[in-house]
């Protein structure tokens, strides 16, 4: 006997209730930006907020049916799929599980460059005062090793690394025995400017699958007077090292970072276009960061986040012209907003996660064998201010660097969530806290929102990239989804709808 | 291509499943046989040990026999067919197909306005478990492709996990296919039943047609059923079994068919794969066609902003059972040749069409309903 059929109304009858899951919501050019606890977003006509707490919303428009499905809204008609949403948050914060995955080694703080800048390095020091020793990079490696996380990264830093090669020799197949032994995958980068890498050296990176990360801070006249050095040649030797790093490594084995000083500001173009003519297909435009010798000599390097913020946009305006033209280049920091709002995953990013990812995702081990949370707080440290300092490699133990007066004390304020300002912004589940800066800063850890240059920053970064969200080019968004995802850039003209 | 065919049966006490053969085998090999006597051919009666025999010309015999075949050219050595009592004889199995198909039940829990295989509401597990394992038993060469579906698979309690555990073992190279609503998967324990099988390539195939429970539960005609299959694709994927998302095109589905993708990728974005498929002209779609029927020409938009959704964030998506004439060329890539021959058609305008190579063509049964701009390309 055939079954019969029954209406609409059987199956979807007008909600009476409706209730609210967290979300948290903006005014945003003409519209209302509403955002779930998953970071799902949805532009509304302005003031649905405040009807859904009115209990004014028509639950037979369209629209309703679309808060219903983007978890900011339920009813008693169907399940309110809890698990789901706990799924999608589960996913936005994967990067928690496993602990501490980025372990950064100061192996020497001797440099022969004299960055205005550079917080830490010491030029006129002679080999073995200021260098880590091999006891001190045993404990080192083994405290690594003792993060829960399957796969680590260590990052060689300095000072100038490669002024103690030997040191590094020494590290690198000690962490990779160890790593075997221990069953943990690694990963190894060597941050340096390049000044004095030999053939050899970098044959030896090759060998022992190092990867390089350097410094180019834009053409030669910028990145020379940003970065002194005897010779005043820094930029040449920093091209050359990057030519014949690739050439010996590998083209994609070799990265370059920028840091943008006063005298950068002028030329982000000039910056960019270097990049290109590098033949790099990534650019991080980074602002200086506010510590040590930085904010210190704030007249010589600093200025205002706002100024930044003119260079970024105005770059940013640049790099996506350079896509157009069919010329991949994507602006890092972008990405990784984009990623966190455009995606269900999260991202493994530092500096921009709640809890923040000092001692989290990130520790520092100084060549004295002291431990930080981050590579900041051990500038902080350069400047006689220990706040940060969770212990030291050669009396603590895990535990006991996370259970530090100081750990304690940075984590209490670590999580946006809970932080007046975050905790109803709009941008909260796309940002993060970072507790070192507002001590850097603001001499507080908890932070003043409204003065933050943290929070500046983030909260017009984040704008800028959903004014783009919101004008839904066609183009534009083809190229940041091809950051996103690595698929080809779109045609001219535009595929994507 | 046909699948079925009648004959008087005599000597029939229930269904017999076997391999038809037209040779003479030795009497000790016969046992998984039935020995069919095509037409013309004068039968030898030396029947010993066959499990049927099928013939053209009438036969007088006391083994089980189905004679005087309406059809029979399509029978080939090595098939697998059914014998019914009432001599019914429908083919199960044919070597020379990629992709084949093992129909466990009519019964379903939900009752979609389009359903191509109207659910019935008799117990027939028993039986065609039955038949099933046998037909596992005979299928040879191993299909490269094999889909599972029903009716509503999950019905079947403890007989499902027992095919497919046969399944993984004497087919273990066979991509499995499982067509389900998903509902069941809901229950954790019995997808942790279900998962522990570890069958290798086993995928399920589970439609979602909006991103509203109201709207989804009244396309399938069951209440809660978005929850549960919404629940029961998450339940699937912790327990690491593969999972298809598959949405019929039609009035009902296309408003909100790019809110839907865009539901799959930010909650399902586990899913291997998004296929996106035609109406079908059958089972129940002719009675509901008034409230279903879009001409897939005036859905293009819709369907275009989809797809490019899903690919440029990385999905894998398929069109299925549309026309190239019909579908937008940016498409085209995207379409499959998804309809499986003997249920495949061209109309006479496809015999100048340059494209008919590439083509799907369109269902046998769309003769009677389809766009109004199909053309020759
Ligand atoms: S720091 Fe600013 S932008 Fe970031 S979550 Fe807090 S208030 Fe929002
Ligand atoms: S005319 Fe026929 S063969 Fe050609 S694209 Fe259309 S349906 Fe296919």
């Amino acid at each position: 006997m055939a079954r019969s059929f029954y209406p609409i109304e059987n199956f979807a009858p007008a909600p009476q209730q409706v209730s609210l899951l967290p979300f948290r919501f903006t005014r945003f050019f003409g519209q209302e930006l509403l955002v779930n606890e998953a970071g799902e977003f949805i532009f509304a006509p302005e003031g649905t907020a405040y009807s859904l707490l009115e209990g004014a919303v028509d639950v037979r428009s369209l629209l309703y049916k679309d808060l219903k499905a983007k978890h900011i809204v339920y009813d008693e008609t169907s399940s309110a799929l809890l698990d789901v949403l706990a799924t999608k948050i589960r996913t936005k914060y994967d990067h928690l599980s496993g602990g501490t995955k980025l372990h950064i080694f100061v192996v020497t703080l001797r440099c022969e460059h004299s960055c205005h800048y550079c917080q830490v390095s010491r030029q006129t020091a002679s080999k073995g005062e200021f260098d880590m020793s091999r006891e001190t990079a045993d404990r080192s490696i083994s405290l690594m090793l003792d993060s829960p996380s399957p796969h680590v990264t260590l990052e060689l830093q300095g000072g100038e690394p490669l002024l103690a090669f030997d040191m590094i020799q020494y590290i690198v197949p000690k962490a990779k025995e160890q790593a075997r032994i221990r069953n943990k995958g690694l990963d190894i980068v060597v941050t340096t400017n390049l000044a004095c890498a030999t053939d050899e050296m970098l044959t030896y990176f090759r060998d022992e699958e190092v990867r390089i990360s350097t410094s180019l801070d834009g053409p030669a006249f910028l990145h020379n007077k940003n970065r002194p050095r005897p010779g005043n040649d820094s930029y040449e030797r920093a091209i050359d090292g990057i030519e014949r790093g690739r050439a010996i490594l590998g083209h994609s084995n070799v990265a370059a970072l920028m840091t943008t000083t006063a005298a950068s500001l002028d030329h982000v173009e000039e910056i960019i276009d270097e990049y290109v003519r590098r033949d790099f297909h990534t650019i991080f435009l980074r602002p200086i960061s506010p510590y040590g010798f930085a904010l210190k000599t704030k007249n010589r390097t600093g200025y205002e986040m706002e100024r930044f913020l003119e260079f970024y946009k105005q770059g940013l305006a640049h790099i996506l012209n350079i896509n157009r033209s069919g010329y991949r280049l994507a602006e890092i920091y972008s990405q990784i907003l984009l990623s966190k709002i455009l995606t269900p995953q999260g991202t493994g990013y530092v500096d921009l996660q709640s809890p923040a990812g000092g001692a989290w995702n990130v520790l520092v081990y100084n060549y004295n064998g002291d431990v930080f949370a981050s590579d900041e707080s051990r500038m902080l440290a350069e400047m006689q201010d220990w706040t940060f300092r969770l212990g030291n490699v050669h009396k603590d133990n895990r535990r006991s660097l996370f259970t530090s007066e100081a750990a304690l004390r940075m984590f209490e304020v670590s999580c946006n969530q809970s932080l007046a300002g975050c905790s109803d912004c709009a941008f909260q589940s796309y940002c993060g806290a970072d507790p070192i800066y507002h001590h850097a800063t603001q001499g507080d850890m908890y932070g003043h929102r409204p003065t933050s240059g943290f929070c500046t920053r983030n909260m017009e970064v984040i704008k800028h990239l959903f004014s783009f969200i919101q004008e839904d080019n066609p183009e534009t968004m083809g190229i940041f989804w091809s950051w996103l995802t690595g698929r080809p850039l779109p045609q001219k003209g535009g595929t994507c709808d | 291509m046909r699948l079925t065919t009648a004959g008087s049966a005599r000597n029939i006490e229930e269904a017999i499943v076997g391999r038809i053969t037209t040779q003479n085998l030795p009497d000790a090999t016969r046992g998984q046989y039935i020995r069919f006597f095509a037409e013309g051919e004068a039968p030898i009666l030396d029947f010993a040990g066959y499990r049927a025999i099928l013939s053209h010309a009438d036969l007088a015999t006391d083994y089980p026999v189905v004679d005087r075949l309406r059809e029979s050219e399509h029978f080939r050595d090595g098939d697998v067919v059914v014998v019914e009592r009432d001599g019914f004889v429908r083919s199960l199995y044919r070597s020379y197909e990629r992709h084949h198909s093992l129909f466990v039940t009519e019964r379903c829990s939900s009752n979609c306005l389009m359903c191509s295989q109207p659910p019935k509401d008799k117990d027939d597990v028993e039986s065609l478990t039955k038949r099933n394992q046998e037909l596992i038993r005979l299928m040879s060469p191993a299909p490269e492709y094999l889909t599972i579906t029903g009716g509503e698979p999950t019905l079947l309690g403890d007989h499902l996990f027992e095919l497919i555990d046969q399944l993984k073992t004497s087919l273990p190279n066979t991509e499995l296919h499982m067509l389900t609503n998903g509902r069941t998967f809901a229950w954790p324990e019995y997808t942790r039943q279900f998962a522990a099988i570890e069958h290798p390539n086993l995928c399920l195939g589970v439609p979602l047609y909006s991103d509203c429970a109201g709207d989804h539960d009244y396309v399938v005609q069951a209440k809660g059923a978005f929850d549960q299959t919404v629940a029961g694709l998450h339940q699937a994927a912790r327990n690491g079994i593969r999972v298809e998302v598959r949405v019929v095109l039609h009035r009902l589905t296309i408003p909100r068919l790019t809110r839907l993708v865009e539901y799959i990728y930010r909650n399902l974005s586990f899913v291997e794969h998004v296929a996106l498929m035609g109406l079908e002209y059958v089972g129940y779609t002719p009675r509901n066609i008034a409230e279903l029927w879009i001409d897939p020409f005036d859905y293009q938009a819709e369907l275009e902003r989809a797809v490019n959704y899903l690919v440029m964030r990385n999905m894998t998506v398929s069109i299925y059972n549309h026309q190239l004439c019909v579908l937008r060329q940016s498409l085209w890539p995207y379409a499959q040749k998804s309809i499986s021959d003997w249920k495949n058609l061209y109309l006479t305008e496809c015999e100048k069409c340059s494209a008919l190579e590439d083509c799907g063509g369109l269902f046998k049964w769309a003769v009677k309903k389809h766009s109004e701009h199909i053309h020759p390309l």
